[in-house]
């Protein structure tokens, strides 16, 4: 018997490694620690019900586990063999009990590539890992392909980038492989720095050797020798993880040189990020990974003629390269058989926002938004409206009610204004104010351009400006129509991929919530109630009882008003902070 | 330089120069003198990057422009407890704003600033995975999830 318990950020974040040592106390304390085995894998999706415990072989799902839970999941289920029912997730429809993970609406329409690992194995056991097949296909193409087949295999496949940019891996390495150097280099791209994303992450947490395995089959492929990981030094855990995975993988021969006695030799180095988001373009990573600071430069020459110390040099992400393997263990023709005409194979979201099921989803390209939001994610938190989706980070936009038929890949979100980025969705409600997640946005480009040219660095920063007038109730129409002139200004000039899709953001939801913006400008109303500027808190006095509860919790002291009497807002001195609305049990606050 | 101005020992010297000798002196491995650097003083101050520049034989500008461009390095010492706020995209929507209003407002300090007694900084990250948790808040290295502004008084308390 095994307890799989995740060990995923999220998860650990809720104490699940202590729920590890409760669990192995009690083992221990029943004498049952040959018997059952308690592992630490990585992340199974489900977040919002984190931390998770999973029972094999009879696959029992227990969700929102506590330390405190061990002793009864021990003594009920290990030894009398009973599901601990209030343990059990139940399903929000009916509020029945499922035990069995692949029964739940969450996990029911996914389908699990890239991911296939993730909570099934302990990433730091090399052997679970060769239980499930990883390098069998390193095997395969070593001793069975030549570099060409292998290249062709992986065009035949329809592999496309999972970092942002979708272009057709096998090209990629083939443009790669015929460029002749004395050195040659492998990089997998583990900079992952939208926010909301974080399906690398978990890949490396969660399954590093189909990581490591698909560099060494890169490497075979192009001629490449030596592999770079160029990670993010704010991941300490999977840097922790790679870096036993990688040992255990040397000591197992299987990087090094002359790999399984074929004559091929191939190594990996890590490489730290240091917080810049340019950093996930492949130019600006391969500076950085010089000691320099992390500045795009112009294409041509790519990378796959002068990258590296001038190197030829190919670049994937994580996700693409946890595709690589399983692709070579059941063929090209069985990958490129899922998903749709022009992407193949399936895509991991990030799925986070205002929905009830937050976690990491992967799903086969073509299922549309409204399966993700409303069957994978059981739909809006709170009963509340949905409004939009955002789907590829700062580069991406938001889409509305009418996308969420659309079904998702490459070429349909780009077609509908946004685009698949490395995969965050961030689900929105009508809480949410369309003019100030562009502003957000904004504040998240502004802060991160490099400031090599002119039109991300000024132009980018002025489109911020603009929003904030807008925001702060100054704007006019004039204000709109600048907004668009020069978001289109900053597309066409920018030097590379942040410029050119930055203003993203402002034209979708210009396009999309154009009212919303003309409240802004013709009504200053904001009617999600964010912009501070823009509403007043006004005290209804029938309700309010006069608790005093309001007067006390404001940090300005602008609430007067007797005791048991009806108190009022002095509206020169409130600083719209809100605290008053939230304390008041009497509803008697409102937002006008 | 506009950072902070302190003498080294000769000991410090020491260890900052093997640091560099690991990595062969080697200009390309600046980043990771830096991070093992920032490691060893908690942040970079304008006589470590000097020393970085001699050793690795660099103008001692590429060593400022390559502090100044990521965000992990500072040259600023942070508090006893760095406090991070995440203000990605799923923690925003869920209102990290707040949260972070509430912290600036009882620390009575800006973010990137440390309180007067050293004791809390004050910064803002982007996303840590996290975020089936949002708003999530790491105190050092400890994360707190579904933090509300009510919830911050709570926090500060245990460090105090």
């Amino acid at each position: 018997m095994h307890l799989l318990v995740c060990g995923g950020t999220g998860c650990r974040a809720s104490a699940s490694d202590a729920i590890v040592g409760k669990l192995q106390k009690e083992l221990d304390e029943k004498n049952l620690q040959d018997e059952v085995q308690v592992v630490m894998t990585g992340c199974f999706g489900f977040c919002e019900k984190g931390p998770i415990v999973k029972v094999l072989p009879d696959n029992t799902f227990y969700v929102q586990v506590k330390p405190d839970d061990a002793k009864v999941i021990v003594e009920e289920h290990v030894i009398k063999g009973r599901k601990v029912e209030k343990l059990l997730y139940k399903d929000p429809a009916d509020q029945k009990e499922i035990s069995d993970s692949k029964h739940m609406g969450f996990y029911k329409k996914q389908l699990r590539i890239a991911l296939r690992n993730c909570g099934v194995i302990n990433p730091e056991n090399i052997e679970e890992a060769i239980a499930r097949d990883a390098y069998a296909a390193l095997a395969k193409v070593l001793t069975e392909m030549t570099p060409q087949q292998a290249i062709q295999e992986m065009i035949d496949s329809g592999l496309r980038g999972r970092g942002g940019g979708g272009f057709p891996t096998g090209m990629k390495w083939k443009i790669a492989s015929q460029n002749h150097a004395d050195q040659k280099y492998v990089v997998c791209n583990a900079d992952e720095g939208d926010p909301g994303a974080f399906m690398d992450r978990s890949i490396l947490e969660g399954d590093p050797h189909s990581v490591i395995e698909a560099m060494a089959i890169n490497g075979y492929c192009i001629g490449a020798t030596k592999g770079l990981v160029y990670i993010r030094a704010e991941y300490p855990l999977a840097i922790e993880r790679l870096k036993i995975a990688i040992n255990q993988v040397r000591e197992y021969g299987l990087l090094g040189d002359d790999i399984l006695g074929t004559g091929f030799s191939f190594d990996i180095q890590l490489r730290y990020g240091a917080g810049a988001f340019v950093c996930g373009e492949e130019t600006a990573l391969i500076h950085s990974m010089e000691g320099e600071r992390g500045e795009p430069t112009f294409k041509p020459p790519f990378p796959a003629e002068s990258g590296y110390l001038g190197k030829p040099t190919n670049v994937n992400n994580v996700e693409t390269y946890a595709n690589i393997p399983v692709i070579y263990l059941k063929g090209a023709n069985w990958f490129n058989k899922i998903g749709t005409a022009k992407s193949k194979g399936t895509k991991v979201f990030a799925l986070a926002g205002k929905i009830n099921n937050v976690g990491l989803i992967e799903v086969p390209m073509g299922t549309t938004l409204r399966e993700v939001i409303y069957e994978i994610g059981g739909g809006i938190k709170d009963g509340k409206k949905f409004k939009a989706v955002q789907t590829g980070g700062p580069s991406g936009g938001c889409l509305t009610e009418k996308h969420l038929d659309t079904p998702i890949d490459y070429d349909n979100l780009i077609a509908s204004g946004s685009m698949m980025g490395s995969g965050g969705m961030i689900v929105m409600d009508e809480d949410d104010c369309m003019v100030s997640v562009a502003r957000f946005y904004l504040d998240f480009t502004v802060e991160e351009s490099c400031g090599k040219c002119a039109p991300c660095r000024i132009g980018n920063k002025r489109l911020h400006e603009q929003l904030d007038i807008i925001c702060k109730g100054k704007g006019t129409l004039a204000d709109m129509d600048k907004l668009r002139n020069l978001s289109h200004v900053i597309k066409d000039t920018s030097l590379c991929g942040l410029g050119q899709t930055s203003p993203n953001p402002v034209l979708s939801t210009l396009d999309n919530f154009y009212d919303e913006y003309l409240e802004h400008v013709h009504d200053k109303k904001c009617r999600a109630g964010v912009c501070k500027d823009l509403m007043q808190y006004i005290i209804d006095t029938e309700p309010c009882v006069g608790c005093t509860a309001c007067a006390r919790v404001c940090p300005v002291g602008a609430i007067s008003g007797e005791r048991k009497g009806p108190h009022t807002i002095d509206q020169t001195i409130c600083i719209k902070c809100g605290a008053c609305m939230d304390k008041c049990k009497f509803n008697a606050i409102s937002i006008h | 330089m506009s950072s902070v101005k302190i003498k080294l020992n000769p000991k410090e010297v020491e260890k900052l120069k093997e640091v560099c000798v690991s990595f062969n002196n080697e200009a390309g491995e600046l980043i990771n003198v830096l991070h093992k650097a920032q490691s060893l003083f908690g942040y970079l101050p304008a006589e470590v990057q000097e020393i970085v520049a001699q050793e690795l034989k660099i103008p001692v500008a590429k060593v400022y422009g390559v502090v100044t461009f990521y965000s992990f390095f500072t040259m600023i010492p942070k508090g006893q407890h760095p406090i991070s706020v995440c203000t990605g995209t799923a923690c925003y929507v869920r209102g990290a704003e707040k949260v972070l209003d509430e912290f600036k407002r009882r620390l009575k300090i800006e973010v990137g600033e440390t309180s007067p007694d050293g004791k809390f900084s004050l910064s803002c990250l982007r996303c840590v995975g996290a975020c089936g948790l949002a708003p999530v808040v790491l105190v050092g290295e400890k994360v707190y999830g579904r933090v509300s502004p009510d919830g911050v008084a709570e926090i500060l308390a245990e460090y105090e």
